[in-house]
């Protein structure tokens, strides 16, 4: 399979006032088409800050990045715009690029359809439960087409049950609709139930400290049911102790 | 909540909420009632000096007889002038808190002055604004806006600064443009923020248009005022109350 995203000796310094602040250093890794990666590290080891850099909210400072295709994003927060309607929400990204034709508005809709969320249309986002604002998010970034999406810490904001719930929904949307993904996270379990691969970042500044393949030999895998094989402890395990936390 | 489905507990709990509602509504009344009623029989018993402070049965047969005293002219003029003065005191402060929104840079270097031109004491600048703007109605708006204008660019300009973020980044995230981040973001994020300010800037409009007319004017409310203070109730002398107005200037 061809590779959609390919990172080159990336590096990121910020200027501060009281100094040079290493974000980052020397990263490299590519990531294949319809493949699901996880990036995980420590907090504040600037994972949050990578994916910026590879949507193009940021500049680099060093290396090189190869994005084949246009790339979504996701935040921790839903994000949705109080003041107007679930559709007029969705339709936020083709309107900030001037691409809200009748065709991305017929396909805005099927999306909705397809999803659950089309006799919601008309309400607002405070009438919707924690979930379905995720999914309303996820509809919204969808609706410009990218053919990779960046989530960044995406469903941290949910309680755990609607976590587990929202992960799988938007696990089965993207594979559904044959995206890659790129997920930053700092919760390890979230990490391997998605993910075909987990990058681990070490501290400041961030370097690939390992990269871990994850595979489970089941049918329909998911982000639940994987949680039931042995290896996902065994995966849980290794990934943990390389992170090594210290309270 | 479907309609049908109410449950007795529910339907209690809403004729507690509309109880609620309705115990505030009577008893903000009463408490108005209680003081026009209370105002009136001090006066009447001669305990307040009505020459002062007037009294409820005086003002409501001034209000009677709008026609003939001009009180309607002089409302009329105040109303104006404080519309014009309230208008364009929000056009004027949502202007300059959109170009210190854009221009972080200008922001910082006004900032001192915005604090002190805020804390300056409005009212000192009137026989200023007398002399720049001539007596007449002019000084009267600038005296309302002068009074109004910096506080709204500043509540405004707060409102912006304090727009979510997360907001911010999510339409960055599909390429916005700052234009687009202000009208489509900061902009419908700080409805409630225009309506504050309109709240406190109607009365202060009031104030300056008030303190402006207390000044310079020929005709408005604080005319009528004083016209009623030095007991002419009916009979409108405008020489009367020039001299009061001549005599402020100096005063100042």
């Amino acid at each position: 399979m061809k590779e959609v995203l390919k990172l080159k000796k990336v590096s990121k310094r910020y200027q501060a006032k009281n100094g040079e602040v290493e974000a980052l250093s020397n990263i490299n890794f590519s990531v294949k088409e319809g493949e699901f990666v996880s990036i995980i590290g420590p907090s504040g080891c600037g994972k949050s800050t990578l994916l910026s850099i590879i949507a193009g909210l940021e500049p680099k400072t060093e290396g090189d990045i190869q994005i084949d295709g246009n790339t979504g994003y996701m935040l921790q927060k839903d994000s949705l715009l109080e003041w107007r309607s679930i559709y007029e929400n969705v339709l936020f990204g083709l309107e900030i690029g001037h691409k809200k034709t009748k065709e991305n508005e017929a396909y805005v809709l099927d999306l909705l359809k397809k999803y659950g969320l089309y006799e919601f249309k008309d309400k607002y986002p405070t009438q919707l439960s924690g979930g379905m604002r995720q999914r309303a998010a996820l509809i919204r970034t969808l609706a410009i087409k990218p053919n990779i999406l960046l989530l960044d810490e995406a469903f941290s904001a949910l309680d755990y049950q609607t976590r587990i719930m929202v992960t799988n929904d938007i696990f089965q949307i993207l594979k559904n609709e044959n995206i890659t993904a790129v997920i930053v996270t700092h919760d390890i379990s979230e990490a391997i139930s998605m993910s075909d691969r987990v990058i681990v970042l070490s501290k400041r500044p961030a370097t690939v400290k390992s990269i871990h393949n994850i595979e489970f030999e089941m049918d329909n895998r998911n982000p639940i049911n994987c949680r039931e094989s042995p290896k996902f402890s065994k995966y849980f395990d290794t990934i943990w102790k390389e992170l090594d936390v210290h309270a | 909540m479907r309609e049908k489905n109410i449950s007795e507990d529910r339907k209690k709990y809403l004729r507690k909420v509309k109880k609620g509602k309705i115990a505030v509504i009577v008893t903000q009344l009463l408490i108005l009632l209680l003081f026009i009623i209370g105002w009136e029989i001090l006066a009447n018993q001669g305990i307040i000096d009505s020459f002062i402070t007037s009294q409820p049965s005086r003002i409501l047969n001034t209000f009677l007889n709008l026609s003939s005293n001009g009180l309607l002219e002089h409302l009329g003029v105040t109303l104006t002038e404080t519309l014009i003065g309230f208008i364009s005191g929000v056009l004027l402060g949502i202007a300059i808190a959109i170009c210190l929104w854009w221009s972080p840079f200008l922001s910082k270097v006004s900032e001192p002055y915005l604090v002190v031109l805020n804390s300056l004491p409005k009212v000192a600048l009137g026989p200023v604004i007398i002399i720049w703007v001539g007596a007449g109605m002019g000084a009267i708006i600038t005296m309302g806006l002068a009074i109004s204008l910096i506080v709204t660019v500043l509540e405004i300009l707060n409102g912006f600064l304090n727009t979510d973020k997360e907001l911010i980044k999510m339409a960055q995230t599909f390429g916005a443009s700052k234009l687009q981040t202000l009208t489509k973001i900061v902009i419908p994020a700080n409805i409630a923020t225009f309506f504050n300010s309109l709240k406190v800037n109607i009365g202060l409009s009031l104030v300056g248009v008030i303190t402006g007319e207390f000044l310079v004017s020929k005709a408005g409310l604080r005319i009528f005022d004083c016209l009623r203070w030095s007991g002419i109730p009916t009979r409108l002398s405008y020489d009367r109350c020039d001299y009061s107005s001549h005599y402020g200037c100096r005063y100042l």
